[in-house]
């Protein structure tokens, strides 16, 4: 099995917070991490390799200090990464940041699985995934909370998919581009001797040549889509404290509640 | 390629645009704004630069198409368990106001193997025009035929605008649609409006878990502009079964064999009400303190036929299973109301819910965040609290 897992850099929206006096953005002390999802899709292809044997490739496309993210992977046990990122790429939307991921694959070639995250926490669209699952010509199975069963043999993969009213159990032909939620599986922390390893590393870089992408249709260049505006979401107006004793506080809120008419 | 230009001479040294960056690609150099790589040419700093030293020089791009070829407004009808999806519904009410101000009509499409309730219910609800593809392939929604048939109407009839909703199917489906047609595709929109000028669509979206809005245009050389809704953002239009509509069927180029999945088996939640469509949710936290801790809180949900939801700190405790976590590692919800019971109100956990449009709060923590975003916040322990409220409602309601 050779396995890619796509992996973005991501400022820890844990500490992006709002200046209340010019409504804007605090990033003063953000740190980077690695998109949570993206562990998860890390480890999954780790327990597939440790099960079906193969390699772990991990990519990133960000700027040069996303390698940090690929350190870590290397770190719990990716057998190569690389860092796709050029100048070039910068200000991809959804579309270009697929096909150049699509690219990426494709030069690495050979491969079985594709795994992602459901999604990064900073953009929060989804849509990378079925993207360069589309972009490689693979069936894709997104928000996969298990893989039932793989065989390596017939080409063919079985997951059970989360939706909103319960899992669909479904069996895709390989190669194939799975997108995981949280539930799939523990991300495993990285051992020393894993840190040391990651820390000596050299991680190659890939740019646009390198993976010969149509720089007509990377990053502002090749997106669709692009930014008209960014803006402070109105602020939840802050709330109405009910005190006193309850057996006087819970009634009132009933009929706060009530008055809304939402109940029925 | 784009560039970021600030003018050294310009600039005053204020900062102001070193906050607004949401990519913390500016820093101060020697008293003067400087950018680096991180850049992604939003243009945040551009807009709030009070000098305007700050310029961004993109490429002009030729119009290569030709944009009066596109028309109409087209709502895709999703279905599910023999359901449409209310957000379905939502969009054709939401999209009747785009086609009114655009002077172009609302049209659905629907897949399925036989969709004849379902194109009667879009049309009650405002479609003027139904695109339909009917086949024993579609029965089950899956990516390969449904994309499959999106893209060969689409490129057949060239909507304008073509809205998704938000939810599994939606998302699952939309990427593959706008990917293999080149469109732009703007995800989990909560605002969409049109361009009085350009008549453009202008989809305005949460970024960093709901920290930032964001409004994103199209460029005029791709269309159809297309978007994905979160569900419950707008009103459920009014029905009116007695509007008419045409319905045009079209056959689906797709035969079972090219069908790379198969869908084996389903599993259904053990819970009846489900996250996503609840308009009440009742969460639980840590101060929930155990899986037995949730009982009074299934107890008030028994009562309000709501949803039962969970912190990541209750799942992660195995309290719960993951399905019910809501937040930015779990799922995004807009209930009517949404109860957080023992909460305390990360803004991870807030990423998930604050858009509810009323959050009750309890919790034994005066001090705890959850109380700054609750529209009503009761200090108490859950425990005494959450069934004094479930008794409070069987009394009014007569349960």
């Amino acid at each position: 099995m050779k396995i890619v897992v796509c992996v973005k850099q991501v400022p820890d929206t844990t500490d992006v917070k709002i200046n209340p006096e010019t409504n804007t953005l605090i990033r003063e002390g953000v740190a980077s991490i690695t998109n949570p999802f993206d562990e998860f899709a890390t480890e999954e292809a780790l327990l597939t390799k440790e099960k079906y044997g193969g390699e772990v490739h991990v990519i990133s496309m960000g700027p040069p200090q996303a390698i940090e993210v690929l350190k870590n992977a290397l770190a719990v046990g990716a057998d190569k990464v690389y860092l796709v990122s050029d100048r070039a790429f910068a200000g991809a939307d959804t579309l270009a940041t697929a096909y150049t991921l699509a690219k990426t694959i494709e030069m690495i070639g050979n491969v079985d699985l594709v795994i992602c995250g459901k999604q990064a926490i900073d953009g929060d669209t989804a849509q990378v995934g079925p993207g360069v699952a589309t972009r490689l010509g693979f069936p894709q199975l997104t928000y996969v909370a298990k893989v039932r069963e793989i065989d390596v043999a017939k080409k063919r993969i079985v997951v059970e998919r989360m939706l909103e009213n319960g899992r669909e159990v479904v069996e895709s032909s390989l190669p194939a581009v799975i997108t995981v939620v949280k539930d799939i599986n523990e991300p495993r922390l990285p051992s020393l001797l894993g840190i040391k390893k990651a820390a000596k590393a050299q991680i190659p870089t890939l740019t646009a040549k390198d993976i010969g992408v149509d720089e007509n249709r990377t990053g502002l260049k090749g997106s669709p889509t692009w930014v008209w505006k960014i803006f402070s979401p109105e602020a939840r107006g802050g709330g109405e404290m009910l005190t006193g004793e309850l057996t006087d506080v819970v009634p009132l809120l009933i009929t706060k509640l009530m008055d809304f008419k939402f109940i029925k | 390629m784009a560039k970021l230009i600030i003018d050294a001479e310009t600039c005053t040294g204020c900062e102001s645009c070193i906050s607004a960056c949401p990519f913390g690609a500016l820093s101060m150099k020697e008293g003067i704004a400087v950018v680096d790589d991180k850049c992604t040419f939003c243009g945040a700093c551009v807009d709030v630069c009070p000098v305007t030293a700050i310029t961004l020089e993109k490429d002009e791009k030729a119009v290569t198409i030709d944009l009066g070829a596109y028309k109409d407004v087209w709502i895709f009808i999703e279905h599910e368990q023999g359901k449409v999806s209310n957000v379905s519904f939502e969009l054709l009410g939401e999209g009747r106001k785009l086609a009114n101000v655009l002077g172009c009509k609302l049209c659905g499409m629907i897949f399925g193997e036989s969709v004849d309730p379902f194109l009667k219910e879009a049309i009650a609800y405002g479609a003027e025009k139904v695109f339909v593809m009917e086949s024993p392939v579609l029965r089950h929604y899956r990516t390969d035929p449904y994309a499959c048939a999106a893209v060969n109407l689409i490129r057949k009839y060239k909507p304008e605008i073509v809205l998704f909703g938000a939810t599994t199917q939606g998302r699952d489906f939309a990427g593959t649609v706008a990917t293999t047609l080149g469109a732009g595709l703007t995800a989990d929109c909560t605002g969409l409006e049109i361009d009085p000028e350009t008549k453009y669509l202008k989809q305005t979206r949460p970024a960093f878990g709901g920290n930032i809005m964001a409004t994103i245009l199209d460029y005029p050389n791709y269309r159809p502009q297309m978007s994905t809704v979160r569900p419950k953002v707008f009103p459920m239009p009014a029905r009116d079964d007695s509007r008419k509509g045409e319905v045009i069927r079209e056959p689906l180029p797709m035969t079972e064999d090219q069908v790379r999945t198969r869908v084996l088996e389903f599993l259904k939640g053990a819970e009846g009400v489900n996250l996503i469509d609840a308009e009440i949710i009742i969460s639980g936290g840590r101060g929930v303190g155990g899986a037995d801790g949730f009982k009074p809180l299934r107890e008030l949900a028994a009562t309000l036929k709501a949803a039962i939801g969970a912190s990541r700190a209750a799942v992660d405790s195995g309290w719960i299973p993951y399905e019910h976590q809501v937040g930015q590692t779990g799922r995004t919800v807009r209930p009517k109301i949404y109860f957080a019971c023992g909460i305390s109100g990360s803004i991870q956990h807030q990423a998930g819910m604050k858009t509810s449009d009323i959050i009750v709060a309890i919790n034994k923590d005066p001090e705890a965040p959850i109380f700054k975003i609750a529209t009503f916040g009761i200090v108490g322990d859950l425990f005494t609290v959450v069934p004094m409220i479930a008794q409070e409602f069987k009394k009014r309601l007569g349960r």
